[in-house]
C-alpha cells in the first residue's frame, strides 16, 4: 500500500473514534453558530457580549476561562487574552469557569491528536488537523488537556475582547453623538479626547450587548500588548494564600449530608457480598448505597460528617469479585512483554528501510536496549470528591472536573435526565495531572445523590481510594535497536513502545456502549518516540496496544512520559556506543530543526554542560511534546545518604510566550512532576488489588530533595506549543543519564530507586 | 465541647474522636485547612495549636486544649499576614490545595527561627508536600518573608 493510502487509512480510523464520538455526545451541528450560555441566568443589569464576557451596570466586568484552573495558571493567561483586547486590566475583572457549554469546544486538544509530529505539513496533513479541530465542536468537546487551552484560545477569546471593546465603543458613539473612530477604549471606559468625556463600560453594558457584532476585527498588534507576553500576577493568589473555599472538597450547600465510597479495589471486578450492619448502626449514619457501574462496583455511605462517612465505609464487610487482569505485577508486565516480543503494532513513523541497514550492519555498529516502566498513580492534593443534589428531575454537581460537557453526558446516561437538565458547576482544582478528565467521581456522587432524598451530598474519597482506585498512567516496555555510522551517528532507528492504550480505557468508561467499536490506533502509545526532530534517515517507530483490563488514563504529558524516557535513554545510549557527546550527537540530529537546536544549545550553556564540578554530573535529555521543546540538564551528585539532585537546568521554547513567568513555575512543575516519578514512585499489584495506598509508600520529590532550578524561555518556535506538560517528559531521562555520568550505571528500569538509594 | 479557634470561642457537638480537622471543616465551616492524607504524612491540614504547628487530620478533637489557630485566621483587619503577602509576592501557589499546611508551617518555622537558612527551610518544611513542585518558590517567600519580618 502507498504512503498516502496508509496515511489515509490510518487518518480515517483515528477520526472515526471523534465521530462516533459525536454521535454519542448527541450533537451533529457544526455548521450551527454555537449560542451563547451566558444569556441564560444574567443578572439584572447584566449583559453579556458573547460566552466570554459579561458587563453589569454597576461596572463588574466578569471574564469566562472555560479551561479547569488546576494549578497551571490557566484562568490567568485566558483571562489575559480577553482583557487585553477589551482593554481592561486583570486587576479590574472577575474571572470564573462559566458552565459547561459546547461554546468552549476545544479544538486543538483533537487537532493535537493528529497521528503526525506537530513540525510536519502537508495539505493532506493540516486538512486531516483541521477536520479532526472542527470535531472537537460537533461533540461539544469542553475539555482541558494535552496542554492545548492557549493554543486553543488564543485567536477566539481576544477576538472576544475586541468584539466586545468594539460594541462598547459603538454605544458611546451613539451616546457621545461622535464618530466612532473618535474614540479610545482604555481601563474599562471609552474616552473621547477631543471632549476629554469619558463612558465606563458599566454605564455603556446594556446599549452595547444590544449593538450588532461587527464582523471585520483586527486583533492588536503584538508591539502593543500590555498584558500578553509579559509575566502577569496571578488571579487565583489572594484566594489560595487565604485558604479561601475555592475547592471541590471546600463545597458547602444548606443541608448538605457527607458521604465517601469504598468501590472494589481489584479494578472492574464485581461485588459477591457485604455486610453493612455494623456501619448502619454507627450514630451519624444516614444510608448505604450499593453502586454498580461502569466506574466500579462496590458501596457508597451517607453520613452526617466526613469522618463518620469514612469509619462507616471502613465497617462494612465486602468479599470482592476478581479482577479482569492477572492478579499481580509479575504477571501484568508478563503481558506486556509478551505482546513486545510478539512485534507487529502501529508504525507512526516509517522512514526509508531499518531492515536494509540493520542487515548489513557490523555487530559493533549496533545499539541495542530494552525498557520498562511502572504504572503511576496521580496522586492529585485534593482527593477526589465531588458534590451532587438530585431534586424535582434536576441534578446539579459542583464538580473539580477538566471536562464539563462530557461530565454532563456521563451524568445525563446515569441518571436519564435530558442534559438541560443537569447543571455542572467546575469549582477550582487541587490538582488535576489528567485525574480531573475522569467521570468516575461525579459519577458516584450523582449516584448517592439519587439515594440522598434529595439534599446535597458531598463524596470526598479517603486518600486510600483515591490511590487505589486511579485510572493509572500505563506501564509500558520498549525495544530500541539503532544502527550508528563511521561518525557514530544513528543511520536506522527501530523502536517498538507496548502498552495498554489510554484512549481505549477511556472510551470503555464513559461509553461503555462503544467498548469493543474499532478505535484506529492510539497515538499516546508511542508519543514522544515517533514525533521527535532527529533527522535520522531510517525509522520505524511502532506503538503496540496492549490487551489489558487494568484502568489506565491521561497522566501528564501521558505517552511522552514514558517514551521520552526510552528515546532519550537510548540517545544516551547511541552517544556512549559511539563515543561521541550526548549533548553534540543531538545537536547534529537536530539540524534540520532550530528551535530544537536553541533549546539544546541554551540548556548547554545555561548549564556549564561539558564542564563538572567535582563528584558532580549531567545528563541531558529533550523532548517535544505538545507544540513545546523542552531540552532539560540534570545535575546530580553523590552524598553519604544516597544520590542528590543539585540543579537542573531547562530551556522550553513554545513560540509565543504568553506569560513567561508561569511559562517558568511549569516547566519547573512539571519537572517535579516527572523527576518525583523517576525516583521512586511505582504502583503495583498484588491479589489484583493495588499494593500502594498513601504517600508514605508513594513519596513525592519532598522539599529537601528539591533542586535549584535555572529555567530560559524562548521563543523561536514557528508555531505557539502549549506547556502545562512538556517540563515532565525530559526529566526522568535527562536524570537517568546523570546518574549514568556519575556511576556508570545504565539504568534502564523506572523507578531508578530500585537501583539506587536517593537522598 | 469548648474550641478556642481563631480567636473565637466555639461550641461543638461531635464524637470525641473525630480528627480537628473535620471539627473544623464539617461542623465549624472553617475550610482553610485541607484534607490530604489522613494519616499526617502530606502536612495539608497543618494548624497551630499553642502556636505549634500540628497535623489537625491525626489530633482528636477531644485531645485539643490550648487555642487553634488556622489559616483563616491570618488574615488581620484585611491585611494579609507577613508570610501571606510573601507567598503572594513570590506568586507561590499553582492548584494551591497544599499552601494552607505549607504557609502554616511558615509560620511557625518564623516564629522559632526568625532567619531561617536554606536547611532550616528543608528541615521544617519536609512534611509539607506538593504535588505542583512549588518548593523553590515556597523557600523564596520563606527568605522574604523573613526579610520583612514576622
Amino acid at each position: 500500500m502507498g504512503r498516502i493510502a496508509k496515511i489515509a487509512r490510518r487518518t480515517f480510523l483515528v477520526g472515526a473514534a471523534a465521530i462516533a464520538g459525536g454521535v454519542a455526545f448527541g450533537y451533529y451541528q457544526f455548521k450551527k453558530p454555537v449560542k451563547n450560555p451566558l444569556k441564560e441566568g444574567l443578572a439584572e443589569g447584566e449583559a453579556t457580549f458573547n460566552p466570554y464576557v459579561k458587563i453589569a451596570s454597576d461596572g463588574k466586568i466578569t471574564i469566562i476561562a472555560p479551561r479547569a484552573e488546576m494549578g497551571q495558571g490557566i484562568m490567568t493567561t485566558l483571562a489575559a487574552l480577553v482583557a487585553e483586547e477589551l482593554e481592561v486590566g486583570l486587576d479590574q475583572v472577575t474571572v470564573e469557569h462559566g458552565p459547561a457549554s459546547g461554546a468552549y469546544y476545544n479544538s486543538a486538544v483533537l487537532s493535537e491528536n493528529a497521528p503526525f509530529a506537530p513540525f510536519e505539513h502537508s495539505m493532506m496533513k493540516d486538512s486531516l488537523r483541521s477536520v479532526m479541530g472542527a470535531m472537537g465542536k460537533i461533540v461539544a468537546l469542553q475539555i482541558t488537556g494535552g496542554s492545548t487551552s492557549t493554543i486553543d484560545a488564543f485567536q477566539k477569546m481576544r477576538h472576544a475582547g475586541a468584539l466586545a471593546r468594539e460594541m462598547l465603543k459603538s454605544a458611546a458613539a451613539k451616546e457621545l453623538g461622535v464618530d466612532v473612530a473618535m474614540l479610545k477604549a482604555e481601563r474599562g471606559a471609552i474616552l473621547d479626547p477631543a471632549s476629554a468625556k469619558s463612558l465606563t463600560y458599566g454605564e455603556l453594558a446594556l446599549k452595547a450587548a444590544a449593538i450588532d457584532p461587527p464582523s471585520d476585527i483586527k486583533l492588536k498588534d503584538r508591539k502593543d500588548w500590555k498584558l500578553l507576553g509579559k509575566s502577569q500576577p496571578r488571579v487565583d493568589m489572594r484566594a489560595k494564600v487565604t485558604g479561601a473555599p475555592v475547592f471541590g472538597i471546600d463545597v458547602s450547600l444548606p443541608d448538605m449530608v457527607y458521604g465517601t465510597v469504598k468501590m472494589n479495589p481489584r479494578l472492574g471486578g464485581r461485588m459477591k457480598s457485604f455486610d453493612a450492619a455494623a456501619a448502619q448502626a454507627m450514630p451519624g449514619v444516614i444510608k448505604v448505597v450499593e453502586i454498580d457501574c461502569q466506574f466500579g462496583h462496590g458501596l457508597g455511605v451517607i453520613a452526617d460528617n466526613t469522618w463518620t462517612a469514612f469509619q462507616a465505609a471502613d465497617a462494612i464487610t465486602v468479599e470482592w469479585g476478581e479482577a479482569p487482569y492477572p492478579a499481580d505485577t509479575a504477571g501484568i508486565m508478563g503481558v506486556i512483554e509478551t505482546a513486545l516480543n510478539a512485534g507487529g503494532g502501529t508504525a507512526l513513523r516509517e522512514i526509508g528501510d531499518v531492515s536494509v541497514e540493520f542487515a548489513d550492519a557490523p555487530q559493533d555498529r549496533l545499539v541495542e536496549a530494552i525498557y520498562s516502566v511502572p504504572f503511576l498513580a496521580h496522586a492529585t492534593m485534593e482527593p477526589m470528591n465531588a458534590t451532587a443534589q438530585f431534586k424535582d428531575g434536576k441534578l446539579e454537581l459542583w464538580s473539580p472536573n477538566q471536562g464539563p460537557t462530557i461530565t454532563r453526558f456521563v451524568c445525563s446516561n446515569m441518571t436519564g435526565l435530558d442534559q438541560e437538565n443537569i447543571t455542572v458547576h467546575t469549582t477550582m482544582m487541587g490538582g488535576g495531572f489528567g485525574r480531573r478528565g475522569e467521570m468516575d467521581f461525579s459519577g458516584y456522587a450523582t449516584l448517592l445523590a439519587m439515594a440522598a432524598d434529595g439534599k446535597p451530598v458531598k463524596v470526598t474519597w479517603t486518600r486510600e481510594e483515591d490511590m487505589k482506585h486511579d485510572l493509572y498512567r500505563p506501564a509500558a516496555m520498549a525495544k530500541f535497536k539503532a544502527r550508528l555510522d563511521a561518525d557514530g551517528l544513528p543511520t536506522a532507528l527501530d523502536a517498538a513502545s507496548a502498552s495498554p492504550s489510554v484512549m481505549r480505557s477511556v472510551v470503555r468508561r464513559n461509553m461503555p456502549s462503544m467498548a469493543n467499536a474499532p478505535l484506529g490506533p492510539d497515538k499516546s502509545i508511542t508519543d514522544g518516540a515517533f514525533n521527535q526532530p532527529y533527522g535520522i534517515a531510517n525509522q520505524n517507530v511502532r506503538g503496540i496496544d496492549v490487551d489489558l483490563m487494568v484502568p489506565v488514563s491521561f497522566w501528564r504529558s501521558v505517552g511522552n512520559s514514558q517514551n521520552a524516557f526510552f528515546h532519550e535513554s537510548f540517545m544516551d545510549e547511541m552517544a556512549v556506543a559511539a563515543k561521541i557527546d550526548p549533548a553534540e550527537m543531538r545537536l547534529k540530529l537536530m539540524a534540520e530543526h532550530p528551535a530544537a537546536a536553541k533549546a539544546v544549545e541554551t540548556v548547554m550553556t545555561m548549564s556549564g554542560w561539558g564542564k563538572d564540578r567535582p563528584g558532580h554530573a549531567k545528563g541531558i535529555a529533550f523532548c517535544l511534546s505538545f507544540g513545546g521543546w523542552v531540552a532539560e540538564v540534570v545535575e546530580v551528585t553523590d552524598t553519604a545518604d544516597g544520590i542528590r539532585i543539585t540543579n537542573v537546568w531547562a530551556a522550553a521554547d513554545v513560540g509565543i510566550a504568553l506569560d513567561p513567568d508561569n511559562i517558568k513555575a511549569q516547566v519547573i512543575s512539571g519537572a517535579i512532576f516527572g523527576l518525583s516519578a523517576a525516583m521512586g514512585q511505582e504502583i503495583t499489584f498484588s491479589d489484583g488489588m493495588v499494593e500502594q495506598s498513601s504517600f508514605p509508600d508513594y513519596e513525592p520529590m519532598r522539599i529537601y530533595q528539591a533542586p535549584v532550578f535555572h529555567v530560559e524561555v524562548l521563543e523561536n518556535a514557528e508555531e505557539m506549543g502549549g506547556i502545562g506538560e512538556g517540563g515532565t517528559p525530559p526529566a526522568a531521562p535527562a536524570l537517568a543519564n546523570a546518574i549514568f555520568a556519575l556511576t556508570g550505571k545504565r539504568i534502564r528500569s523506572l523507578p531508578l530507586s530500585k537501583e539506587v538509594k536517593f537522598a | 465541647m469548648k474550641l478556642n479557634v481563631n480567636g473565637a470561642e466555639r461550641e461543638l457537638n461531635v464524637p470525641e474522636d473525630m480528627p480537628l480537622l473535620w471539627a473544623l471543616r464539617d461542623a465549624l465551616d472553617i475550610k482553610g485547612p485541607k484534607f490530604g492524607c489522613g494519616v499526617a504524612s502530606c502536612g495539608s491540614c497543618t494548624v497551630l495549636i499553642d502556636g505549634n504547628p500540628v497535623r489537625s487530620c491525626v489530633t482528636p478533637v477531644s485531645a485539643v486544649t490550648g487555642p487553634v489557630i488556622t489559616i483563616d485566621g491570618l488574615e488581620k483587619d484585611g491585611k494579609l499576614h507577613p508570610v501571606q503577602q510573601a507567598w503572594f509576592d513570590e506568586q507561590v501557589a499553582q492548584c494551591g490545595y497544599c499552601q494552607s499546611g505549607q504557609i502554616m508551617s511558615a509560620v511557625a518555622l518564623l516564629t522559632e527561627i526568625p532567619n531561617p537558612t536554606d536547611t532550616e527551610i528543608d528541615q521544617a518544611m519536609g512534611g509539607n508536600l506538593c504535588r505542583c513542585g512549588t518548593y523553590p518558590k515556597i523557600r523564596a517567600a520563606i527568605h522574604r518573608a523573613a526579610g520583612a519580618g514576622v
